[in-house]
């Protein structure tokens, strides 16, 4: 039995459906990437497995319970990070820990905050205010505090799209170790196809908004651990890369739009500011304004 | 232009001599009746250099008279504070709520305190010799919770969604997600709203001491002017703004403290 099954998910708000049609299953364990343009639901697509959202029509269901709420059973790295700014690192991460964790003692609490603030190599900074940190570490206490939940699944919402090259290299390192030690479920949003490559043992595009569904799962057969370095030169991922970006190029056509329109622009001269006072010329009156016709084409 | 390395102090410094001059020569030409500015300085300089000093019951050193309007403010603005603060709260969380009172709230906001007092008055004309007292309070903090209402709803209304996602996803309880989240997201808000509400507290101070004629710098005023002791009005006036002016430093130096990033 799957592990998140979505089935038949709709969802829009008040317009044309965001997505529609979107069926889905997980197995336990096993790192999946969605993929797709900016704009194209994805977000919303998560918002649905974390509960934040509703469907229209359609179930969302993990363990074979039907997901009607958010809950802490479901980790969620915000895309821009949602640190609560008056906390320090210690604390945004303890609320979350007092919460999952109601029974265990304040120093069990404690000394799991402590354990997740080091798993992301953090602890020089765990007093520190989330304005003081730069955004890999702000992200990475974003991170921490949805792994310290200890969740079934870990939904990421393009976790790492705000940092630069550098950073986000580091951190997909950092989440690939975590994944492989900890053996969590992960849905990873993305728009990097080299990212959802990198890390995700399956690959789904999602096709261009409004109603967007999913397009055709591409499995990843690369061994682990994988090197970013070697990737580059590897055929195989070669293969796969060309066959994802080609399937989200045709949704993107698909998108995009020919128009022809004539656009009517008013034949004005603008006023010469330098010439003397007396010879410059009158202001046009409406009538006398000729117009121009130009033609358009995208 | 280059400016001037004491510009700070020079600038603030030319503007005050112009409006003395402009005083003294009002005083000098047209208004007859105003004092000029050193016979209002040596008429006060009593109150101002005994400032603590208790000649009688309307006739005490300043600050004096400043500290009894202060200490009434402060209770007029505590119970403002205390009582808007939560109806703010009701108004951003609840739409129901804001829809109920909103237009009410609107239409009290613009009423003058002049026209609040009579019903303080009234409203507590049992208590007896305090109704004056009660009144004044009542003047108060009725007048000065406005700015506190309203920016305390709009704050509310604009903590981002993520922060309340955070909560969610945490399933904070309702009193954690108003103490951990709300409460916090919204104090930059609220603390905008009590400086406002400071400074309004501070101008109804005045015409409410007036109107019972209490000891304090709004009833000395009042009183100096029945008096016919112009130069005090003068006095009173100065150092009416000048405890606005500080009171408003204070606020605001209180509220960059809470400005959260």
């Amino acid at each position: 039995m799957a592990f998140l099954e979505l089935r038949n998910v709709s969802k829009g708000y008040g317009g044309p459906p965001v997505l529609e049609n979107i069926n889905l299953t997980l197995e336990r364990g096993e790192f999946v990437a969605i993929v797709g343009y900016s704009g194209s639901g994805k977000t919303t697509l998560l918002s649905l497995i974390a509960g934040l959202q509703r469907p229209d029509t359609g179930t969302v269901r993990l363990n074979d319970l039907e997901v009607t709420a958010p809950g802490p059973d479901r980790g969620v790295v915000f895309q821009n990070y949602s640190l609560l700014p008056w906390l320090t690192v210690y604390e945004n991460i303890a609320l979350a820990v007092e919460e999952a964790f109601p029974n265990h003692s304040p120093a069990a609490r404690r000394q799991h905050v402590e354990k997740y603030i080091a798993l992301v190599n953090l602890s020089p900074a765990r007093d520190k205010l989330p304005r003081q940190l730069s955004g890999g570490m702000r992200q990475r206490v974003s991170v921490a505090r949805a792994l310290a939940l200890d969740p079934q699944i870990l939904l990421l919402d393009e976790p790492l799209s705000a940092l630069d090259a550098l950073t986000r290299a580091t951190l997909q390192d950092e989440i690939e170790r975590i994944w492989s030690t900890d053996q969590k479920t992960v849905v990873l949003i993305t728009n990097d196809v080299d990212e959802a490559l990198l890390l995700a043992d399956r690959i789904i595009p999602l096709t261009t908004g409004p109603g967007a569904a999913l397009g055709e799962p591409v499995s990843v057969g690369l061994a682990r651990p994988r090197d970013r370095k070697a990737l580059n030169h590897d055929p195989e991922f070669k293969r796969l890369r060309a066959l994802v970006t080609s399937q989200l190029l045709g949704y993107g056509a698909r998108r995009r739009c020919t128009v022809r329109t004539k656009l009517t622009l008013p034949d004005i001269l603008p006023e010469d500011l330098d010439a003397p006072r007396t010879n410059r010329r009158r202001p046009l009156r409406p009538h006398e304004i000729k117009r121009e016709e130009i033609t358009v084409s995208t | 232009m280059k400016r001037l390395k004491l510009d700070w102090l020079i600038l603030p410094l030319f503007g005050l001599a112009v409006i003395l001059a402009a005083w003294a020569i009002s005083s000098a030409t047209w208004a007859s009746n105003l004092p000029s500015p050193l016979k209002t300085w040596e008429s006060s300089r009593d109150y101002v250099l005994q400032p603590f000093a208790k000649r009688g019951e309307m006739d005490q050193g300043i600050l004096r008279f400043t500290w009894y309007s202060l200490v009434l403010v402060a209770q007029g603005y505590a119970l403002a504070v205390l009582v808007g603060t939560p109806i703010g709260f009701l108004l951003g969380l609840s739409r129901t709520f804001a829809r109920t009172f909103d237009p009410l709230i609107q239409i009290l906001r613009p009423v003058s305190p002049l026209a609040w007092l009579p019903l303080g008055l009234v409203l507590f004309l049992n208590t007896g010799k305090e109704a004056g007292t009660y009144g004044a309070l009542f003047t108060i903090a009725i007048c000065s919770m406005w700015p506190t209402v309203l920016n305390t709803a709009v704050g509310v209304r604009a903590v981002p969604q993520d922060y309340l996602n955070v909560g969610r996803v945490l399933k904070l309880s309702r009193w954690k997600m108003l103490t951990r989240i709300l409460i916090p997201a919204t104090l930059p808000y609220m603390f905008t709203g009590f400086r406002l509400s400071l400074g309004i507290a501070w101008l109804v101070i005045v015409a409410a001491e007036m109107l019972t004629g209490r000891p304090g710098v709004g009833g000395f005023l009042w009183q100096e002017y029945n008096s016919l002791i112009y130069e005090h009005i003068i006095l009173s006036i100065i150092v009416i703004g000048l405890v606005g002016f500080v009171l408003d430093r204070l606020m605001s130096l209180l509220e960059s403290r809470f400005k959260t990033a």
